[in-house]
This record gives C-alpha cells, sequence and structure tokens, in this order.
C-alpha cells in the first residue's frame, strides 16, 4: 500500500506491506536511523518518536496508521545546527552513555515537557516509565529533564 | 592547571545526540549493500534430540536466499582439540579453572541435540527481516523430547544429562578443602544458611549484532562487542587466519560483560557470509536476547560464619555452586573469583570456600558486570548482618570491628587475595555521616513503636573487589603526533558508553599540553588497531589509560629530542609547557616551539609511540553503600528512599565519568535485589523472554543517588586508579536486600532471597506473624 508521511518536514511516500512497521518506515524508508529498537513489545521506548506531536512508540504503530502524519525523530531535532534544549541537558548533565536509549529518551522527554513545561523530579520519573536505560541508571537522565525544563522557563 | 579530575563533558556526546550512534544495524558501508539478513531458527524445547530438519517448505519462500544448518558447515577447519583435561565418566570432575572443550564443547549450531530454549539450530538468509520470521517459522525440527534439568537440585540428581559423554553434570570443581568445622571451635556465635543469588539478564540495550562480507579472501565483520581483537582471533573458527579477518566494533550499545568476545550465533553469521559469498547482517530481536544471550550471577551459596558476642568475626565458609546454563563458556572463573573475594572487606583468620558447576537444560551463564564479585560480596555483607542480628550489635559496628586496617595493607586475606590499599572504615564512616545513620535509626525506632504500616529499613554494605584482574595482558596504545599539530590516540580498549574518547583525550591534553579538540581517539577496528585487550573487569582507564599515558611520555621523549635540535640546545635544557602545549629552552620562555613545529622535524613528520601498559597485579577498589527503604508491611511493597555511596577508586580522572559509572552501577545492583529475575518452568520453557515479562528496573522504581567522594590511590599503576565499572553493582545489591530485611526483621523475618517483589516480601512477613503467633 502508499503510505505517504512527513519526516523531519521532508514528505516521504512508498509502497509498503501493510504489516510495515513505522520504525521499520523510518529506518529502511526515510534512511534515518537514530531511531533504535529496543524490544518488539512497546516495553523499552528506544524508538520513541514524535507523530503529529505527540510522542508514540514506533515499533508498535504501522506505517500505515501513521498515513499522512507528520513525524518527528531525533534528527529532526535540532535547528539552525543549534542543539535543542533537551539534547543541550543531555550533553551538559552526561544523560547519556552507550547512546542507543538516547533517541527515544530525548524524544519521550520533549513529549513531557510539552505536557508538563515545570515537572517535578517524581513527575520525570513516571513519565519515563516506558523508557528503559541500562547505562545511566536515570540518575542523569532525570537531571537532564529538569535542567532542560528549567532551560525552558 | 592539569586536566585531570575536571569535569569535562564528553566529545562523543554531539554525534550521539544529533545523528544518534551508528551500531550495526545502521550501518550504510558499501560492502554491506545488497546484504541479506539472517533469522536464527532456535530451539523451542530445553532438551531434546534432535531427529529430523526439514527446510523444504522454508526454500520455497519468496525472498529465502539460503536456510543453512550444522549439516551444512562441512567447509569448517576441525574443532581444536580440548583445551583442558576432560574427565571420563568414572572420574570426578576436572579441578577448574580449566578451558572446557571436548565432551563439553558449544557447536556453532546444534548438531544432534539442543540443550536451551533459543539455541540456534538453523540461519535463514533472506532479502529482507519479515521474509525471514515468516521463513525461519517453517523450518520443521523434528525432536525426541529428553527431560530437562532446570535447577541445580536437578543437575547433582543426574537423571538426565546434558552431555552424556562426560557421565556427569557436574564439569568444574575448585577451591579448597571445607570440610574441616574445627574453625568454628570456640565461637560465641555461629550463623549458617543458605543464599541464592538468582540469575538475570545482561540486558544491554542493543541486543548482538553482526555484519560479515567476505570478498577477495579477507572477510570484514562489523561486530556489537567488547573486543574486536579477541572477536578476531574467535572468527578464526571458520577457517580464516587473523590476517585475513578485519573486525570493526562500531557503536555498541551497552555491553555489561555479555559481549565479550562474540557469541556462536556471529560465528555462524560471519561463516555463513563466507559460505554464500553474500554479505549477511544480524540483529537479534529482544526475545531472542533474553532466551539466548549469556546471563548473569545464578548461584547457590552455603555459608557458616561464626565469632565472638562482641562482634568480631573468627571463622567464614563459603560454598559456591555455579549453574554455568547449558554450555559451561567460563568453566569455573566466575565461582572461582567468589571465593577469592569471599570474605570482602574483613580480617577473617579462618576462611574456607570452594565451588562447583554444573550444567542445566537454560541459557549459559557467563560475565555480567561484576562477574563472580558481587556474588562475593552478597553473600558476606548478608551474613555480617546475620552475624550481627545474632550478636545482637548493630551492623556498622560489626563491620567497624572487622575491617582490615589502612596499616595493614598490603594485605593478603585468608581467601588468597592481595589487595593493594583500602580505607575501609573511612568510607563506611563518610557515608554515616552523610546519610545522618544515627537520626535514620531513631526514625525506624519511631515507625515500629508506632505500628506504621510503612516500616524503614537500613542496609550497609562494605565491599571490596577485583579489577583489572588480567593486568598482565596490559593494553595497547599508539600516540601520533603530526606535523600540524594535532594527535590521534588508538587504543586496544573499547567504548561502548564508558567515555574513552573523553577520558583518553584528557590523558594526552594533561601529558602534552595538545588540546582535546585537536585530540582523535580511535578504537576498535583491528586494521587500524591489531593489537589490543578489550574492555572488561573494569580495566580500561587503569590499563588502557596507563598505556597511553606511557606513550604521551615517549612522545614527549622523542619530542624534546627533536625540539633540542630545533633549538641548537641541550636536551636537558628543554621544557615542555604542558599548559600551552609549547616547548621552551629552561629560563628563556620566549622562544618556544609549538607541537607542530617539533613534529615537522620527525621523520615523516609524525611523532609516534606504541606501547603496552602491563600492570604486575590487580586492583581492588572499595567503598560503603547505604540504602533507604520503605516498606509497605500490609503490602510487601519496597520502595526504595535513599542511596548513599563512598567508592573509592583512586584519583578520579573526571568526576562526570566516574559518577555515571557509578550511577549505572548502583541501579543495576538494586534491580537485582528488588526486581529482575530469570526465570524458566520446569520443562526449561523461559518465563521472562520479552521485556513485556522480565522486570527491567526504571526510572520511576529509583531515587537519585548520594553519591560521595573517597580517593585512595593505588601504586599498581602511573595513575594510581583502579577500576570503577562494576563498582557500583557489587555496593548496591546487598545494601539494597539488606535494608529490606532490615525493615521486616522485627517481625521475625531473618531472610529473603533476591528478588524482594512484593510476593516475596509479603508471603515472608505473612509465615514470620504466623510463626510468631504460635
Amino acid at each position: 500500500m502508499k503510505v505517504e508521511l512527513t519526516v523531519n518536514g521532508k514528505e516521504i511516500s512508498a509502497d509498503v506491506e501493510d504489516r510495515l512497521l513505522l520504525v521499520h518506515f523510518l529506518r529502511d524508508v526515510a534512511d534515518l536511523t537514530a531511531t533504535n529498537i529496543g524490544c518488539e513489545t512497546t516495553s523499552c521506548g528506544a524508538c520513541t518518536v514524535l507523530l503529529d506531536g505527540e510522542s508514540v512508540k514506533s515499533c508498535t504503530v504501522l506505517a500505515a496508521q501513521a498515513d499522512g502524519g507528520s513525524v518527528t525523530t531525533l534528527e529532526g531535532l535540532a535547528a539552525d545546527g543549534q542543539m535543542h534544549a533537551v539534547q543541550e541537558a543531555f550533553h551538559q548533565e552526561h544523560g547519556l552513555q552507550c547512546g542507543f536509549c538516547t533517541p527515544g529518551m530525548v524524544m519521550a522527554i520533549v513529549s513531557l515537557l510539552k505536557e508538563n513545561p515545570s515537572p517535578t523530579e517524581a513527575e520525570v520519573r513516571t513519565g519515563l516509565e516506558g523508557n528503559i536505560c541500562r547505562c545511566t541508571g536515570y540518575h542523569n537522565i532525570v537531571r537532564a529533564a529538569l535542567a532542560a525544563a528549567e532551560a525552558g522557563k | 592547571m592539569s586536566i585531570l579530575g575536571t569535569r569535562v563533558i564528553r566529545t562523543e556526546d554531539p554525534r550521539l545526540l544529533t545523528a544518534g550512534g551508528v551500531y550495526v544495524d545502521d550501518l550504510r558501508e558499501p560492502e554491506l549493500a545488497g546484504a541479506v539478513r539472517a533469522t536464527f531458527v532456535r530451539a523451542t524445547v530445553a532438551h531434546a534430540l534432535i531427529t529430523g530438519i526439514d527446510k523444504s517448505e522454508a526454500l520455497t519462500q519468496p525472498g529465502v536466499v539460503a536456510v543453512l544448518t550444522a549439516a551444512d558447515m562441512t567447509d569448517l577447519p576441525a574443532p581444536e582439540p580440548p583445551g583442558g583435561e576432560v574427565p571420563g565418566p568414572d572420574e570426578p570432575p576436572a579441578e577448574g579453572p580449566v578451558p572446557l572443550g571436548g565432551k563439553w564443547a558449544e557447536p556453532l549450531l546444534a548438531v544432534d541435540r539442543v540443550r536451551f530454549v533459543g539455541e540456534p539450530v538453523a540461519i535463514v538468509l533472506t532479502d529482507s527481516t519479515y521474509q525471514g520470521e515468516d521463513a525461519a517459522e517453517l523450518v520443521s525440527v523434528d525432536y525426541e523430547v529428553l527431560p530437562a534439568v532446570t535447577t541445580i537440585e536437578g543437575a547433582f540428581a543426574g537423571e538426565s544429562l546434558l552431555f552424556p559423554d562426560t557421565g556427569t553434570n557436574v564439569c568444574v570443581r575448585g577451591g579448597r578443602d571445607i570440610s574441616d568445622d574445627s574453625i568454628f571451635d570456640g565461637c560465641d556465635v555461629v550463623v549458617e544458611g543458605d543464599i541464592v543469588n538468582q540469575r538475570v539478564a545482561c540486558l544491554p540495550m542493543e541486543g548482538r549484532a553482526t555484519a560479515a562480507a567476505f570478498s577477495g579472501g579477507k572477510l570484514t565483520v562489523w561486530a556489537s562487542t567488547q573486543n574486536a581483537q579477541l572477536a578476531r582471533l574467535i572468527f578464526t573458527a571458520i577457517g580464516l587466519p587473523p590476517d585475513a579477518i578485519r573486525v570493526v566494533a562500531p557503536d555498541v550499545g551497552g555491553g555489561f560483560g555479555a559481549k565479550i568476545g562474540v557469541d556462536r550465533e556471529q560465528i555462524v553469521v560471519a561463516w555463513a557470509a563466507k559460505h554464500t559469498g553474500r554479505p549477511v547482517r544480524w540483529v537479534e530481536t529482544r526475545n531472542e536476547n533474553l532466551m539466548a544471550m549469556t546471563q548473569g550471577r545464578a548461584q547457590l551459596h552455603h555459608i557458616k560464619i561464626g565469632g565472638d558476642r562482641d562482634g568480631k568475626i573468627k571463622a567464614y565458609r563459603l560454598d559456591v555452586i555455579q549453574d554455568a546454563g547449558a554450555f559451561p563458556r567460563m568453566s569455573g572463573f566466575l565461582p572461582m573469583l567468589t571465593n577469592l573475594m569471599a570474605p570482602g572487606v574483613y580480617d577473617i583468620p579462618a576462611v574456607q570456600a570452594d565451588y562447583k558447576v554444573v550444567v542445566t537444560n537454560t541459557a549459559p551463564i557467563a560475565a555480567y558486570r561484576g562477574a563472580g564479585r558481587p556474588e562475593a560480596a552478597a553473600t558476606i555483607e548478608r551474613a555480617v548482618d546475620w552475624f550481627a542480628a545474632a550478636a545482637g550489635l548493630d551492623p556498622a559496628e560489626v563491620r567497624k570491628a572487622n575491617f582490615i586496617q589502612p596499616d595493614q595493607f598490603p594485605f593478603v586475606t585468608k581467601a588468597g587475595a592481595p589487595y593493594d590499599t583500602g580505607e575501609y572504615e573511612a568510607a563506611l564512616e563518610k557515608v554515616l555521616g552523610a546519610a545522618d545513620y544515627t537520626s535514620l535509626r531513631d526514625e525506624q525506632r519511631r515507625r515500629r513503636e508506632a505500628g506504621d504500616t510503612r516500616q524503614m529499613g537500613l542496609g550497609l554494605a562494605s565491599y571490596v573487589e577485583i579489577t583489572a584482574a588480567d593486568g598482565g595482558a596490559g593494553e595497547t596504545a599508539k600516540v601520533e603526533v603530526h606535523d600540524d599539530g594535532t594527535a590521534t590516540v588508538y587504543t586496544g580498549s573499547s567504548a561502548h558508553g564508558q567515555g574513552h574518547h573523553t577520558a583518553f583525550a584528557m590523558i594526552l591534553q594533561s601529558e602534552t599540553g595538545i588540546p582535546m579538540d585537536k585530540i582523535e581517539v580511535i578504537h576498535g577496528d583491528t586494521d587500524l588497531v591489531p593489537d589490543g585487550v578489550g574492555t572488561y573487569a573494569s580495566r580500561s582507564l587503569q590499563l588502557g589509560g596507563s598505556a597511553v599515558h606511557k606513550a604521551a611520555i615517549e612522545v614527549k621523549e622523542e619530542a624534546a629530542r627533536n625540539a633540542a635540535a630545533l633549538f641548537e640546545a641541550a636536551e636537558a635544557d628543554v621544557v615542555l609547557d604542558a599548559d600551552t602545549g609549547t616547548w621552551h629552552i629552561a629560563g628563556d620562555p620566549d622562544k618556544s616551539l609549538t607541537w607542530a613545529q617539533v613534529a615537522e622535524h620527525a621523520d615523516g613528520g609524525l611523532i609516534v609511540a606504541n606501547v603496552r601498559f602491563t600492570a604486575d597485579r590487580p586492583t581492588f577498589p572499595f567503598g560503603t553503600h547505604l540504602s533507604v527503604v520503605e516498606v509497605d508491611t500490609e503490602t510487601g511493597k519496597v520502595t526504595l528512599l535513599r542511596h548513599i555511596t563512598a567508592d573509592d577508586a583512586g584519583p578520579v580522572l573526571n568526576p562526570i565519568l566516574m559518577e555515571g559509572q557509578r550511577h549505572g552501577g548502583i541501579a543495576q545492583g538494586a534491580a537485582q535485589a528488588l526486581c529482575e529475575e530469570v526465570l524458566y518452568d520446569v520443562d526449561g520453557n523461559p518465563l521472562t523472554s520479552t521485556l513485556a515479562d522480565y522486570a527491567a528496573i526504571t526510572a520511576a522504581e529509583l531515587p537519585s543517588f548520594e553519591l560521595l567522594t573517597s580517593e585512595t590511590p593505588t601504586p599498581v599503576n602511573p595513575l594510581g586508579v583502579k577500576g570503577i565499572g562494576e563498582a557500583g553493582t557489587i555496593g548496591s545489591t546487598p545494601a539494597v536486600h539488606n535494608a529490606v530485611i532490615d525493615a521486616v526483621s522485627y517481625l521475625g523475618v531473618r531472610h529473603i532471597d533476591m528478588p524482594l517483589t512484593p510476593e516475596r516480601v509479603w508471603t515472608a512477613i505473612s509465615e514470620a506473624q504466623k510463626a510468631s503467633a504460635k
């Protein structure tokens, strides 16, 4: 079937299998490989992207379901060579180590801060329950989210 | 001022944060154009004979390039002869640790028998991933099911043998005789019991992944590995010499020990590329990862501890049974380390420790963050709490009464470990002070007296561990200074999140004054770094960093000769200003030469030093963790309120990186204490093979951690540093564990095995209440 998506502001259309997952559309059709696959059960959040502004786990959304929609991935976050506040906060606060969960974490926090621009630590922690990181113990990810919120004030 | 010890944010980050890393699945190398996807057909039963494999239907499916089994591996060299003594059926198990092969060997693909659910049986090559999943479903494997051995008790019973030719499920044993009970003579307080150190998943966020291309007689393999050079040696199993193999470790999404070297699937992928002539890529699913990647821990301990009423411990015995899973990958190595570290931070006059290793129809066990040492710390720290409770003493006081004192170092324990340096009591005092231990005990007492449903528990763990145990193998470094003033560091160490690029550039800048932004760090490509050891055992900074330090000194020596020639001065009069990276004549700061000018004068415009740093002994980082938990006595739910640590690994090169290692370690250790466990049913079917089932710890279950500074140098290397990669995990598991038991001990609970899930805690409370009601 034919699917048309706007990815990071660029229109991409392709004939794809009905069962093609959004994450594979992004990685294999759009050739945007920042979005990683960490599980197949919507548990780890490595594949989190924004679909029409809302965070979704792209491993459990069909490309067909996203047809006509607008997707933002990690690659689409920086503007004019400047990192987004969440990216910058991850850098300053050492919020990443191996980097594999990072694209999903960053997108999840972008979405979280959009819904709640001044979260408490507990709200950040609850908000990130669906994103697993194995390197950082979440400590600096939480700090990065709070720092990005502070910077956005 | 030296850059060392300062908070330098990582140079690795901008790329990872804006474009994402380039992991194996992201590679768009021209050699991989048109690569076929590999999908493994895996055993669906835990223990069975293979009576037939029918691939005919799979072969008719769209996109299928090949379906290959062990029977197709006719172009492999004969297997290496067994590396160690393999006992016959009537002989006792081997004294370990010895390399195991021969009768215990792990085939690349299952030949006539499968030994765990998830064992690879066949490889399917297809044009696309989805086609591979479809076709793999259609490969029909006939099994004659055998009784599965899923527990240590079942392994000892020996009614079903995984390797019938050996006549036993006990593959290795070692340690010392533990039968002499007289070491407990004269002890007023003696406590004995079993402690389970449960099986957990290593769970790097990127699972195993490999891509391979064979062309012109040369194999190139991109592998998610902790050590490209070791991986290259392993890939020779497909019948190529090392110099015909290039291994590249691109970005690696975490390892935690499970990516030391490469696994059988990765060798099969490399073989398939050579066998078919097509480039092949394999990226495992999480389901495969949780079934077939090596797992960690899986030890059963029986302990006995004895001492005086005043808290002095006089004797300790540790009997370790290691469940190796289906293939004894690491032989007796893990429980040997557990034996070695048995008495922990304590000066115990009599220590006995031994181990046995058994095979079961479960995923193989190998290294996981700590690898043998967390198990030792978890048990001695529980045992000390048992002893303190039996003696009626505070656990902090018992620890203080038994610590090895600073003036006793170097100290060889009764288990044979040669500890280098330590300030064990100072680390404990720091933590007690920062936590305000006395006030916390008061709060605990208040809640107990008030009969609160939310009880507080305090758990201590004072640990010591061994890092860079194989310091003799050392690590390599090559430093090049170019005539444009830039420098390149080639390291045999391997980064997968630790921050090597930042840390090693800091070392070179500190020594030479060449600024970090002019330094490139290269690792993980055997064409560029043919010789190297890699990353495990918390060895990267102390061996890899010391190698960079050594190479930096050598390039300075050559540079000094060049500068002297250019200044027409004596070499002894030439000095380097390491703050500015300029060369001068002593006492004449007006005349100066840059690194670029000095390098220009060298042969080929390049100053090079190529070194290997070795250490003559390991290092022993240490520290204390204090965990504060709340336990809901009505539901058994545990909340980790605070976790306060002093982790001492010598002088800190970059506090940001060191803290990051500790944070991650603490979380993984707490996860073992609280929630994570790999489970099988009685037939050996995995019950935790997705992340919907395996209870990986999340941000919502953890607090922010409170880290204290403690820096005791080691004389073992020029940087004075020890490893910090695993310490957090080693300290946090017993601290959290002890805290939970401490919270409910007043109800009569003496012990609960990990993980301390609400169900287990609630059950223990209920049983204790029933027992006290009698």
